[in-house]
């Protein structure tokens, strides 16, 4: 609903906005400075704000003592594997779906979403003694399954309302000119579906990555991912703010540039299409 | 346009998905059922079925139970009024003509993208310590003393900590369907004479009617299983129990399986209600 508006209107707006979205941003902010300073000028009083000594050192540390690359590298393989494992499942029910959509499909899709309303915590010890079981507790391949199911409905619900938005006549088109279904799903929808394909993919990514009931629950020294690895940085007092806003910094920034990249799909995703 | 053919093709792609999802749906649901009829305590080597209705009454009559419903209702209602009513004014502040928009934009919806520990844990200790904290220096540099957030008023500080997570959901959200109003309205209706408030009430507000629905819904889903916020500040102590942490520690910790199982079970039928609503409203969507 952009206006016309005076200068004077817009600079108002202008101070107010840029003050607020500050505001908002600043903890982030706040944590990405306090990760160049030393530990005594991170708790020093009155706080420095920009004149301190800036270093580096932080980020060695946090990777010599605890091994980040390790918790790095289980929250790359458990949100990026349950997410191409969630999409080689959806793409297929997404598709079939929107384009040959039956008298059921609005209730299976229906149904779909509410599995992802389930509370976890009501199905927490199944799943964890499931685990034990099977003897899969703190793996990372149990884990890419359990958050490629709890992140499914919302991919197949994403898919499906980019599908949605293809015209059916190509597809028509192309059945006439003797196509197959095979032919027709990797030379003309998957093209067209790229875009979409790759939004779900992105915002699944930032979903598992800060996904923090089942990994807490569900790992411990072996697949702990960096939610699980933040978690057990609380110290009791003092003297760790730098190093935690180093590990901080790390385990948030891969995402919050994936976000920014994301955020108009973002809306249609978690809405599930009802805010467009 | 479906032949036979490609239906049962159809049907046959569906199959993965559905299967698996109903997998993941019945098959702990049911043990969830099953085990809250049991008395079940594996630490202790006892699991003895059944005992009836007990673990349901045990639950539900205990002071606890009660407690984590009021907490649960009070956080869930103080982030839902935070974000939804932060989240309008601040949506209609971004849709003003500005300069530098697209950065104020990704300056606000930053902090959903950051982990839930991390920032719980960043709150915890460089805003809301009272020693070293900001907010701490803030209060000195007014000549307050300091406030000690998480031990003088936990409650409030995680609803303060989530609060902060989802406002860029709620303004994200509503931001879009602001943009999707018509300026033509609003203009003639400037021209009428409408007053700014008149302006909010009679047009802007009705039209976001439906996107605060959704917004209200879907923050309620997540919001009622708020773990990690409570786990890495207060654990749960100091009145910050919720439903769900009070089921997490009846299973987890005190490894009491059939009455966490009970709560669990109770922790179901209270999101379906929930959302129902908010799957009629999607569902209506689907139609149009």
């Amino acid at each position: 609903m952009a206006r016309a508006s005076t200068p004077q209107k817009k600079a108002v707006a202008t101070v107010a906005a840029w003050t607020i979205g500050l505001l908002i941003f600043f903890p982030i902010l706040w944590t990405i400075l306090t990760s160049f300073k030393t530990e005594a000028d991170a708790i020093a009083n009155p706080p420095k704000v920009l004149f301190f000594d800036w270093t580096l050192e932080n980020y060695g540390v946090v990777q010599e003592r605890s091994d980040y690359a390790r918790y790095l590298w289980n929250s790359i393989v458990i949100a990026g594997g349950s997410t191409l494992l969630g999409l080689i499942v959806a793409i297929p029910a997404a598709w079939s779906m929107a384009f040959v959509p039956g008298k059921r499909t609005k209730d299976v899709l229906m149904w779909m979403l509410s599995t992802k309303m389930l509370p976890a915590v009501g199905v927490l010890y199944p799943i964890y003694l499931v685990m034990i079981r099977l003897g899969v507790l703190d793996t990372k391949g149990a884990l890419i399954v359990v958050l490629m199911l709890i992140n499914l409905p919302i991919i197949i619900w994403m898919l499906y309302t980019y599908f949605k938005e293809i015209p059916g006549e190509i597809l028509e088109a192309a059945r006439m000119d003797g196509a197959s279904l095979r032919e027709e799903i990797l030379y003309i929808l998957t093209p067209m579906a790229v875009p979409g394909i790759a939004s779900t993919l992105l915002l699944n990514i930032i979903l598992a990555w800060n996904e923090a009931f089942w990994t807490l629950n569900l790992t411990a020294a072996k697949a702990a991912p960096l939610t699980a690895f933040i978690a057990s940085y609380s110290s009791p007092e003092g003297l760790f703010y730098a190093k935690l806003s180093a590990a901080s910094t790390m385990a948030i920034a891969p995402i919050l540039i994936m976000g920014w990249f994301s955020q108009k799909q973002l809306v249609r995703g978690l809405t599930f299409g009802a805010v467009k | 346009m479906a032949t036979q053919h490609s239906r049962s093709a159809a049907r046959l792609m569906m199959a993965p998905a559905v299967i698996l999802l109903l997998g993941w749906m019945l098959v702990p649901l049911v043990m969830t059922l099953y085990f809250s009829f049991m008395d079940y305590r594996p630490l202790r080597g006892i699991a003895e079925c059944c005992v009836g209705f007990q673990n349901y009454e045990r639950f539900i009559t205990s002071s606890s139970f009660a407690d984590s419903v009021g907490v649960t209702l009070i956080m869930v209602g103080g982030i839902l009024a935070i974000t939804v009513i932060g989240g309008v004014l601040l949506a209609m502040l971004l849709d003003q003509p500005m300069w530098g928009q697209g950065i104020v934009r990704i300056l606000v919806i930053a902090p959903f993208f950051v982990m839930p520990t991390v920032s719980a844990l960043v709150w915890k200790n460089m805003f809301m310590d009272p020693v070293n904290g900001v907010l701490a220096h803030v209060w000195r540099f007014f000549g307050a003393a300091p406030h000690d957030w998480l031990s003088q008023s936990p409650l409030f500080s995680i609803i303060l900590i989530v609060s902060w997570q989802w406002l860029p959901f709620a303004t994200l959200i509503l931001l879009t369907a602001i943009q999707s109003l018509d300026s033509e309205q609003l203009e003639a209706s400037e021209m009428d004479g409408a007053g700014f408030l008149s302006r909010f009430w009679f047009i802007v507000l009705p039209h976001l009617a439906r996107a605060i629905t959704v917004v209200v819904l879907i923050q309620t889903i997540f919001l009622l299983s708020i773990f990690a916020e409570i786990f890495v500040t207060t654990q749960g102590s100091f009145g910050t129990r919720t439903l769900t942490y009070l089921i997490y520690q009846r299973v987890l910790e005190s490894q009491n399986v059939g009455l966490g199982s009970a709560g669990g079970i109770l922790a179901v039928i209270l999101a379906n209600i929930i959302a129902i609503f908010l799957m009629r409203i999607v569902g209506r969507n689907l139609d149009a």
